[in-house]
C-alpha cells in the first residue's frame, strides 16, 4: 500500500474516531433541555462528559492537522469551499466549549440558562452541519480545473446533503442518549434509556435511507460491506436499547457511527473530493497528497505516538467510569 | 477594501486574541503545578488553597485558549487556501505533530486534573498537571517551528512540477535557528504574564483591609497570627506575591537574553525586519537605537529623537561598530533578487510595536523588582502606588506579547513565507468579500462579547479570594460511598 493510501486511511480513522467520541458529546448537549429537567439533572448530564469532551475534540484538531499535512490540496479546497458551514461549526464549538467551563461559575439562573442554550445550539449545529459536510464530500461539489471551489452556498444544500445532516444529528442524539443511559443513575438513566429506544428506531430508518442513497451515488465493494455492517450495528443498537442492554447499545451506536463514516470514505476512494462540474477539478488521493518524505515522517510520528495517545485517553475513560446521579452533584 | 485586506485583518485580530490566552495557559499551568508540588511536599494547606485559587483562574482562561485555537487551525484552509496548498507539505507537519503530541496530552491530562482530585492517588494527580503543562509547552514548540519556517524557510525544496514547497528535512525544520531562539523567547514571555498576574492578584488581596477579622488588626506591620483565617490568607498571598515576582523577574531576564539572540538571527535571516524595527533607511556602522522618534518615520524628516549610540549595532550584530543594513539598500537588493515591487513593511507599525514590546515588558519587570524590595526580610507592602502599579501589572506583559507578535508578523510583510510567497498570493481565491466579511464580523463580535464575560468572571474569582479547601480523600474502592459528592463538578 502506498503512503497516500495509508494517510487516506488514517484521516478516515481520525474522522471516524472524532464522530464516535464527540458524537455522544453532541448528543448529550442536544439532550440537555430534554433529559435535564432541573439544574441538578442538567449538571448530571454535563458532568458525564466533563472530563473527556476536550480530549474528544482534539480528534478533530488532529484530523484537520493531518489533512493539512498529508493532503494540502484537499484541506485547502475543502476548508475554503465549505466556508460558511465550517464558520458556523467553529462559532458553535466556541460557545459550547466556553459554556461547559463557565456555566457553573455563577449560581444565578439567568446565567446558567444562557449557557444551557449555548450548549444545546453549540451541539445541535455541528451535529447537523458535519452531516452536510460529509455528504457533500461524497457527492462531490463544483470544482474548477485548478481545484478551487466553483459553487455557491446553495450547492451545499442539496436534499441528499440535508438528509446527511439529519442522519448525523439523529445518530449523535441516539448515541448520546445511549451514553447517558450507561453513565447515569436514577431518573435520568430511565428517561435516557426510554428515549434511546425511540431514537434508535428513527435513526435506523434515517441512516438506512442515507446509506442506501449513498451507495447509489458511488460505491466500492468495501463501501457496500461497510454499509451492511452499519445496518447490522443499527439493528443491534435498536434491539439492545429495547431490552435495556446499555453496554451493548453503546457498542451498537458507536459501531453504527463508525461504519457509516467509514462507508463514506470507502465509497469516495480513490477520490477525496469529486468535482460535479469539470472532471479535471476532481481531487484524488494522488493529486492532493504531500510528498513521499513528508508522509514518511508523519507515518513514523503516528506509529510511535498514536498508540500512546489511545492508551492514556482510554485510561481517562477508565478513571471516570463510574455512573453519576443527582446525589453526586455537589452544591 | 478587498477580501485580502479583510482576511489579513481577521488573521491579525484572531491571532492576537488567541495569544491573549496562550501565555497564561502555558505560564500559569507550570506555576500551578509548582504550587501543587509544594503542597504535596510540605502538606501545608496554604499551597493547596493557592493551587485551587490560581488553578480556577487558569481554567477560566484555558477554555478561551482552546476554543480560539481551533479557529487558527481552520483559518489557514478557509481564508488562505493558496497558502495552504503551497506550504501544507512542510507547514502542516508540525501542526499535525502538535495536535498528536501536545494537544492530546494537554487536554486529556487537564481533564484528569480538573475532575480527578478524588479519583486518583495524590501523586498521580500531581503528575497530571505536570503532563498538561508539558503538553502546553510542547504545543508552543511545534507551532513556533511552523511560524519560524515562514520567517526563515529551511529543509524544503520547490517541486518544479507542482510549484509547491516540499519537505526534505524535518530535523532542519524542527531545529531552525529561528525556532531555537523564538521558543525560549516566547516561553519567557508567557512566564512574564503568568508571574505578573500572580503578583497582581496577591497584591490586591494584601491591600484589602476587609480581609482582617477585626479593624484593630489592620495596618499593623507585625506578622499576622497564622491562627486566624485572614492571617492565613495574608501569609499565603505574601508567598504568592513573592513567588510571582521572582518568576516575573527571572522571565524578564530570559526575555532580554533570548530577545538579544533573536535580534542577531533576525539581522542575519531577515535584515529588512531589523531595519524596519529601527526605521533605519540608510545602512549605518555603527548604528544607534532610538528610544523614540517624533516626526514622520518615512526617512524624510525627523523632528526629534532620543538615540542611544551603538545599541542597534550591538543588538543586530553583537559588535558596537557592526554594520546594520538600511531599508533603502535592502529594497534595492530585493528588487534585483525578486523582481519589481515593494519589499518594505509598514514602518510605523514595526517601529512602534518593537518599542512597545520592549518597554512594556521592562515595566513589568520593574514592578516585580519593586514588589520584592517592598517584601524584603518579611515586610508586607504598604505603598499605595505599588498597589496601583500592581493593578496594571499583568496588562503590561500581555500587551508586550501582542506587540511582539504584531512586530514579527508585520515585519515579515509583504511576504507570507519569506522569499517564497507573498501574502497577497496566499489568500483563498474562491472566498468572496461578503463571505470573509461575514466571518471577520462574526469573530470580532463573538470575541469581544466573550472577552467581557471572561474578564468579569476572572475578576469575580480573583476578588473572591482563597477558597476553603479540604484535601480530597484518596480513592478507596473498599469504602467508596456511591452517593458521595464529586470533588469537582461542572
Amino acid at each position: 500500500m502506498d503512503l497516500p493510501t495509508v494517510w487516506f486511511l488514517l484521516i478516515a480513522a481520525l474522522f471516524t474516531g472524532y464522530f464516535i467520541l464527540e458524537g455522544f458529546d453532541f448528543g448529550v448537549g442536544i439532550l440537555l433541555p430534554v433529559l435535564g429537567r432541573n439544574d441538578r439533572e442538567r449538571r448530571v448530564l454535563i458532568n458525564t462528559i466533563g472530563p473527556v469532551w476536550d480530549g474528544n475534540e482534539v480528534w478533530l484538531i488532529t484530523a484537520a492537522g493531518g489533512l493539512f499535512a498529508a493532503f494540502p490540496g484537499w484541506y485547502a479546497t475543502l476548508f475554503s469551499g465549505f466556508y460558511l458551514p465550517l464558520l458556523l461549526i467553529l462559532l458553535a464549538l466556541i460557545f459550547r466549549g466556553v459554556a461547559f467551563e463557565y456555566r457553573h461559575k455563577r449560581t444565578d439562573t439567568a446565567w446558567k440558562n444562557r449557557w444551557d442554550v449555548a450548549i444545546f445550539l453549540g451541539s445541535l449545529l455541528p451535529a447537523v452541519l458535519w452531516g452536510i459536510v460529509v455528504a457533500n464530500l461524497l457527492r462531490g461539489v463544483p470544482l474548477a480545473a485548478d481545484h478551487e471551489y466553483a459553487g455557491g452556498l446553495l450547492d451545499l444544500l442539496s436534499p441528499y446533503a440535508l438528509l446527511g445532516g439529519a442522519t448525523t444529528a439523529a445518530l449523535f442524539t441516539t448515541h448520546g442518549a445511549v451514553f447517558l443511559a450507561l453513565k447515569t443513575t436514577g431518573q435520568v438513566r430511565d428517561r435516557a434509556g426510554r428515549l434511546a429506544a425511540r431514537g434508535a428506531l428513527a435513526t435506523t430508518l434515517l441512516a438506512g435511507t442515507f446509506l442506501a442513497i449513498t451507495l447509489t451515488i458511488r460505491h466500492t465493494p468495501a463501501a457496500v460491506g461497510l454499509a451492511a455492517g452499519a445496518a447490522v450495528a443499527l439493528l443491534g443498537a435498536l434491539t439492545a436499547t429495547r431490552v435495556r442492554r446499555e453496554g451493548w447499545a453503546f457498542v451498537g451506536t458507536a459501531a453504527a457511527i463508525g461504519l457509516t463514516v467509514a462507508t463514506l470514505f470507502a465509497a469516495l476512494f480513490p477520490n477525496v473530493l469529486p468535482s460535479t462540474t469539470d472532471p479535471a477539478g476532481t481531487l484524488t488521493v494522488a493529486n492532493a497528497a504531500s510528498g513521499a518524505y513528508s508522509l514518511k515522517v508523519m507515518t513514523w510520528v503516528a506509529v510511535v505516538f498514536a498508540p500512546l495517545v489511545l492508551a492514556y485517553q482510554g485510561w481517562t475513560y477508565w478513571v471516570f467510569r463510574k455512573r453519576i446521579g443527582v446525589a453526586n452533584i455537589p452544591e | 477594501m478587498d477580501a485580502l485586506d479583510v482576511a489579513r485583518w481577521q488573521f491579525g485580530v484572531t491571532t492576537v486574541y488567541h495569544f491573549l490566552f496562550v501565555p497564561l495557559t502555558i505560564g500559569l499551568s507550570v506555576l500551578v503545578a509548582v504550587l501543587q508540588t509544594r503542597w504535596h511536599r510540605t502538606g501545608d494547606p496554604r499551597y493547596l488553597r493557592l493551587t485551587k485559587f490560581y488553578g480556577k483562574l487558569f481554567l477560566i482562561n484555558f477554555a478561551m485558549g482552546v476554543v480560539t485555537g481551533i479557529v487558527q487551525e481552520f483559518q489557514f484552509g478557509m481564508n488562505w487556501s493558496d497558502y495552504s496548498r503551497f506550504v501544507g507539505d512542510v507547514f502542516g507537519a508540525p501542526l499535525a505533530i502538535e495536535a498528536l503530541l501536545a494537544f492530546f496530552l494537554e487536554s486529556t491530562f487537564l481533564g484528569l486534573w480538573i475532575f480527578g482530585w478524588d479519583r486518583l492517588p495524590r501523586r498521580v494527580h500531581l503528575a497530571t498537571i505536570w503532563a498538561a503543562a508539558l503538553g502546553s509547552t510542547l504545543s508552543a514548540y511545534f507551532i513556533l517551528a511552523a511560524n519560524s519556517w515562514m520567517q526563515n524557510p529551511v529543509g524544503y525544496r520547490i517541486n518544479p512540477d507542482t510549484g509547491r514547497a516540499e519537505l526534505t528535512d524535518i530535523v532542519a525544520v524542527l531545529t531552525n535557528k529561528v525556532t531555537l531562539v523564538t521558543f525560549p523567547h516566547t516561553l519567557a514571555g508567557c512566564f512574564l504574564v503568568a508571574g505578573a498576574l500572580m503578583v497582581s492578584i496577591a497584591l490586591w488581596h494584601l491591600r484589602r483591609p476587609a480581609d482582617a477579622p477585626a479593624p484593630a488588626a489592620t495596618g499593623t506591620d507585625t506578622p499576622d497570627p497564622e491562627s486566624t483565617k485572614a492571617g492565613q490568607d495574608r501569609a499565603a498571598f505574601r508567598f504568592a506575591a513573592r513567588f510571582g515576582a521572582w518568576v516575573t523577574l527571572a522571565a524578564a531576564v530570559a526575555v532580554v537574553i533570548t530577545g538579544d539572540q533573536q535580534g542577531k538571527i533576525m539581522t542575519e535571516v531577515q535584515p529588512m525586519k531589523m531595519a524596519a524595527a529601527e526605521a533605519l533607511y540608510t545602512t549605518e556602522a555603527p548604528a544607534s537605537f532610538s528610544v523614540l522618534t517624533v516626526g514622520s518615520l518615512d526617512g524624510s524628516r525627523e523632528l526629534f529623537a532620543i538615540k542611544i549610540p551603538y545599541l542597534l549595532s550591538i543588538l543586530g550584530t553583537g559588535d558596537p561598530n557592526g554594520q546594520v543594513r538600511g531599508i533603502n539598500d535592502l529594497q534595492a537588493q530585493y528588487v534585483s533578487q525578486y523582481g519589481p515591487g515593494g519589499y518594505t513593511p509598514i514602518i510605523p507599525v514595526t517601529y512602534w510595536s518593537f518599542r512597545f514590546m520592549i518597554g512594556l515588558g521592562l515595566a513589568a519587570a520593574a514592578i516585580a523588582l519593586w514588589v520584592l524590595w517592598a517584601q524584603r526580610r518579611g515586610r508586607t507592602p504598604t505603598s499605595r502606588w505599588l498597589f496601583r502599579a500592581g493593578l496594571v501589572m499583568p496588562v503590561l506583559p500581555l500587551a508586550a506579547n501582542c506587540f511582539g507578535w504584531i512586530f514579527t508578523e508585520m515585519g515579515r510583510q509583504p511576504w507570507v513565507v519569506f522569499g517564497e510567497m507573498l501574502t497577497r498570493d496566499g489568500v483563498s481565491r474562491s472566498v468572496s468579500l461578503p463571505e470573509v466579511l461575514t466571518s471577520f464580523t462574526a469573530f470580532t463580535l463573538v470575541y469581544a462579547t466573550l472577552a467581557v464575560v471572561e474578564v468579569r468572571l476572572l475578576l469575580r474569582y480573583a476578588r473572591a479570594g482563597l477558597p476553603d479547601v479540604e484535601p480530597a480523600p484518596e480513592p478507596d474502592p473498599g469504602t467508596d460511598d456511591e452517593n458521595r459528592p464529586l470533588a469537582f463538578a461542572y
